[in-house]
């Protein structure tokens, strides 16, 4: 047998069904697998201790007969945003030194319920702040995949633990969360597939939040079927969550393995950019021949207010960050540098505590939403978002999926774009209307750059229709049999 | 709007983030040129359109008046940078 | 009636708006499922919501929310059906989430008016601005170490309402009587239980003074957290006379927050504290607008009690009462329904005397409650039953409430215990009266040469041989036919 942790999710599943092989080996070719990889950064905290006794529980259960559903015994990473029980939560922070929660975050206990076996805490970017992982505390993540120097490259970000944790097979899946592109962005730098469910489908209860009309937890795995299995596990009402959507989780690998026909696929004009790699219209253009192939429509749509999305979400982001950070004042938990008064105090803990992008959004967000700028910036950039909503709804009322690229740029090497935030943020400017919206959105690795890096395409779906989502990606998937594998892997 | 140095200190007064002064000047520039860029906005014609509040249409969901939760004190403290006995403590806050 | 303050330039009178902060009544917190019961042991009632542990998140309590409602409607104020939480951003070390969730643009409340009852017996209109709920912030102690101060969490995240007023208070006098009504109309609907000491009612007072028959306002301060009526009173005199002081000698009264320190009897400027503040609001992206639909409204409104004003104007009409007296007896609404049980088929004026002059004066000297009564509405109710049949005579009566009030006991079974009944049998009275003649000759002639005053003077012995037993009506008219008839 190989290792076990090549496994994609439904395979280990099948595996670990058929008995042909134990949740602890699973678990222990991951640990292995993990630890051999710890020059990728990709973890913060490592849990092999966590691992294998939830492993054992899981194999228990299994010989009982009472497996649960696919996630049983399944080992995956879990970004250290998302709050865990006597394990160091991050954030990825300074600020947050120490910080050992007393409680489980609703996804990760979500996962815990489904039987799933955590690996450890990944790297991210400082509070999720970061399209490339290196704003992070604990150092950045190095992509699986090198440049065609041999140079390290950027993950993406800010899940770029999580996401680095499936391209270099350490585990099947894992979890991130993302608010501007977060899970979609580095999926398509590392050639995984990273999806974004709609705004309300999984808790955000327990998840350190960053912008929180923004934020969603979503998966990470190597196929569009993982995928899919792992949200199904970590989705569904929360009452914990004033913004948990009451709905009921579906099926959601029933609704892939067939063709797009009925489907119409909408291609938004305005997201074909100045100085786009051509590589990347190519791709597109690719994408939706492929579906067009298996039984789909295409439809040109168009989305006027698309560019605006961006410059709107560093204005509505940072307003709720600086907010959501106010907590981080070293009195409850976390780092704190004495002062001589409590202002001080908080000066001085916040202003080591926090990373240099942190600070920048923080003062960011509390400019916008001074007293005198408020209406000028905040309530504009809300008001823009109303905007961009009701385009996404008229468009959605002719076409099911509409298929975007995931970025305007493959990975690119650590330290690059780093004098320029705004050439940073640009990053996410295909994730973003998604984010904004609320909408449901998916990468799928598609083809190769002319230096042989990964690229994504996204579809991106109605409100909690991640069904259809899933569905026409999975067509994509198979239409384009992504197969490159990363430098890491023995390819390239 | 441009921000000088003076603004800068003040947001960092507001937002509580020390900001030594060699930084201000840096870091008034970065600021300026993410502010520059957003202001593009200004181009949108927004007559009449409600900002949004929330994407998530549905009702605020409301919960019972039953107390369960609480008596926690020793999960609530666990972390404390400082504490004396059951409290938080910090710099004296003169009034 | 008018409060004015001489000085050289002029009569100044004085302008205040009252921002009143209400507990809500409710068994747990506006946002987290932790109790919200006074005077626990630290930190013991606060969940990871409360303490703003990362990742946690706000969800409304119900009972808040028809308390709201029910208070505004209480208040006779416009019900929003379509409110907004926000939150106010500023940093210090009781307000664990960096910012307080409250209502800012879209109030819950919206305007109303309060019916002061004034001691001359008129009314007078005051007008609400808004109401809308919002989180309490925890408490810090500063006096327990001499480097540190320490926080207790228990109250962050309780129900306030604040009820703001439109600056239409012209005098300290009409600030208390404003904000007990408040109180009285809160502790009516049952939506606050007004507890002053346990910090249940707590306002910030904004006043201004401005000459005698200016229209424009002057510069306000804002005079923080005062927590009794008395201080509320004592804060505006000081401030106002301070205030015309400051435009006396030339100078401006600077828009501030203040402190009261009522020790010194004088207002401190907070203003070290409030530098650079400025507050961000914006709408809580974790919750989203609260819409209620009217038919919910409709309902609180349809099962709202008699409140004072409506209670007031019926036991005038019922029982007959004065304005004032009526005022007095619905102010709390225990003593309103004291009173109610008390008089009911009764003589009502004479249940208000003994009410207000007996039973208030006793609870008063004793440090009690009306709930606390020794005596029952059904014994008061009892004892006034036992006058009008004429069981016992108004003197025997005090001596029998005196008793009440020892031993709670049933008025009758006093009487009966006692041998404190009245004598009404005319033999018994005719044989004390003959007896009082008969001992009393040079008074007798007196009498009978007709001096009136003597027959009172005969009254009183009798009533002293029968120990006050003896009805004095009988006793008169039998003197009056054995002397004169
Ligand atoms: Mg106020
Ligand atoms: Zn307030």
């Amino acid at each position: 047998m190989g290792k076990l942790n090549d496994l994609t999710l439904a395979e280990a599943r099948d595996g670990l069904a058929a008995g042909d092989f134990s949740a602890a080996e699973l678990t222990e070719d991951c640990i292995t697998a993990m630890e051999a990889a710890r020059n990728l950064n990709a973890f913060i905290t490592e849990t092999p201790e966590i691992a294998r006794k939830r492993a054992a529980t899981s194999d228990a259960r299994r010989a009982r007969g009472e497996a649960l559903g696919a996630l049983d015994g399944i080992p995956i990473a879990v970004k250290d945003l998302f709050c865990t029980t006597g394990t160091l939560t991050s954030a990825a922070s300074h600020i947050l030194d120490g910080f050992t929660p007393t409680y489980e975050s609703t996804v990760s206990q979500n996962l815990i319920n489904a039987g799933a076996v955590m690996l450890g805490k990944t790297n991210l970017d400082e509070f999720a702040m970061g399209s490339a992982n290196i704003t992070s505390y604990y150092g950045n993540v190095k992509n699986p995949w090198v440049g065609p120097n041999g140079e390290d490259l950027v993950p993406g970000g800010s899940s770029g633990g999580s996401v680095t944790a499936v391209a270099a097979n350490i585990c099947p899946g894992s979890i991130g969360t993302d608010t501007g592109g977060s899970i979609r962005q580095p999926a398509s730098l590392c050639g995984v597939v990273g999806m974004k469910p709609t705004y309300g489908r999984c808790s955000r209860w327990g998840t350190v939040a960053f912008a929180s009309s923004l934020d969603q937890a979503g998966p990470f795995a190597r196929t569009v079927r993982d995928n899919a299995l792992m949200l199904e596990g970590m989705a569904g009402h929360d009452p914990k969550d004033s913004t948990s959507a009451p709905i009921d989780v579906p099926n959601f690998e029933a609704a892939i393995g067939g063709d797009l026909k009925g489907l119409t696929v909408g291609i938004p004009e305005e997201y074909t950019l100045d100085g786009m790699p051509e590589e990347i219209q190519a791709l597109w253009d690719q994408g939706a021949a492929w579906m067009r192939e298996v039984g789909a429509e295409i439809k040109p749509v168009s989305l006027p207010h698309t560019k605006y999305a961006l410059p709107a979400y560093y204005i509505v982001a940072p307003a709720e960050a600086s907010s959501n950070l106010a907590r981080y004042d070293g009195v409850r938990y976390g780092l704190r540098v004495e002062g001589a008064t409590l202002d001080e105090m908080y000066e001085n803990t916040r202003g080591s505590g926090f990373g240099a992008e942190v600070r920048r959004r923080v003062m960011i967000g509390t400019y916008v939403l001074s007293a005198g700028y408020y209406d000028a910036y905040y309530v504009k950039a809300q008001q823009v978002r109303t905007i961009i909503l009701n385009e996404f709804n008229t468009v959605f009322e002719d076409v099911d999926v509409l298929l975007t690229p995931t970025a305007p740029n493959a990975a690119f090497p650590i330290g690059a774009k780093m004098d320029d935030p705004v050439a940073m943020y640009l990053n996410d400017v295909f994730t973003v209307p998604a984010n904004m919206a609320g909408l449901p959105g998916i990468s799928v690795p598609a083809g190769l750059d002319k230096s042989g890096l990964p690229l994504g395409l996204q579809v991106v779906a109605k409100p909690f229709d991640e069904e259809t989502m899933f569905r026409a990606a999975d067509a994509l998937e198979r239409a384009a049999n992504f197969t490159a594998k990363p430098r890491y892997l023995g390819g390239q | 709007m441009s921000l000088d140095r003076d603004d800068v200190r003040k947001i960092a007064f507001l937002a509580r983030i020390k900001i030594e002064d060699a930084e201000l000047e840096p870091l008034a520039d970065e600021l300026n040129s993410i502010i520059g860029w957003v202001e593009q906005l200004g181009e949108v014609n927004t007559d009449g359109v409600q900002p949004m509040t929330s994407v998530a249409e549905m009702l605020t969901p409301q919960r019972p008046d039953q107390v369960t939760d609480g008596n926690v004190t020793q999960k609530v403290l666990a972390n404390a940078p400082d504490r004396v006995k059951d409290f938080y403590a910090v710099p004296k806050v003169l009034d | 009636m008018a409060y004015l303050i001489e000085s050289d330039s002029g009569t100044w009178e004085v302008v205040i708006g009252l921002e009143v902060h209400a507990q809500v009544s409710s068994r747990a917190k506006l946002f987290s499922g932790s109790p919200t019961d006074f005077g626990a042991e630290p930190n013991t009632q606060v969940s990871l919501v409360d303490a703003a542990m990362p990742g946690m998140l706000p969800v409304i309590n119900e009972i808040c929310v028809e308390q709201a409602v029910r208070t505004g409607l209480g208040l006779n104020a416009q019900i929003n059906l379509h409110s907004v939480f926000e939150r106010k951003n500023y940093f210090y070390a009781d307000l664990p989430q960096g910012y307080q969730i409250s209502q800012y643009q879209y109030p819950i409340v919206g305007e109303g008016t309060v019916v002061l009852d004034m001691p001359d017996g008129t009314t007078r209109e005051i007008g609400i601005e808004r109401l809308h709920m919002e989180q309490d912030a925890g408490k810090s102690m500063h006096d327990q170490d001499p480097k540190r101060s320490f926080i207790d969490l228990n109250r962050a995240g309780v129900c306030l309402m604040e009820i703001v007023s439109k600056p239409d208070l012209r005098s300290p006098e009409e600030a208390g009587i404003y904000v007990r009504k408040l109180r009285s109309i809160m502790r009516y609907l049952g939506s606050c239980d007004g507890n002053m000491e346990q910090g249940s009612l707590r306002a910030d007072v904004n006043v201004s003074v401005r000459l005698q028959g200016a229209t424009d306002y002057r510069t306000r301060a804002e005079i923080k957290n005062v927590n009794s009526v008395r201080f509320i009173m004592q804060a505006i005199e000081v401030e106002a006379a301070r205030q015309v002081d400051v435009w006396e000698s030339g100078d401006e009264v600077v828009q501030e927050t203040r402190l009261f320190d009522p020790n010194r009897s004088e207002t401190r400027s907070m203003r070290a504290k409030e530098f650079a503040h400025d507050y961000r609001y914006f709408p809580d992206p974790d919750l989203l607008p609260l819409d209620l639909d009217q038919t919910y409204v409709d309902k609180i409104a349809a099962n709202l009690p008699e409140l004072p004003d409506a209670k007031k104007d019926r036991f005038i009409v019922d029982y007959g009462l004065s304005a004032y007296d009526a005022g007095v007896l619905v102010a709390d609404k225990e003593t309103a329904l004291f009173f109610e049980e008390a008089a009911e088929g009764r003589n009502a004026k004479l249940a208000v005397n003994w009410l207000t002059t007996n039973l208030f004066g006793a609870l008063n000297a004793a440090g009690k409650e009306i709930t606390e009564s020794p005596i029952s509405a059904t014994h008061l109710g009892g004892l006034l039953d036992l006058l009008a049949d004429g069981t016992i005579s108004s003197r025997i009566a005090k001596d029998v409430f005196e008793e009440m009030f020892e031993t709670s006991k049933d008025p009758a079974a006093i009487i009966e215990e006692k041998g404190l009944k009245q004598i009404t049998d005319t033999g018994a009275i005719e044989a004390a009266v003959d007896a009082a003649i008969i001992s009393n000759p040079e008074q007798a002639d007196q009498v009978r040469d007709g001096n009136d005053k003597a027959i009172g003077w005969f009254v009183g012995q009798v009533m002293k041989a029968t120990q006050g037993k003896a009805n004095p009506q009988a006793v008169n008219e039998l003197l009056q036919t054995r002397l004169k008839g």
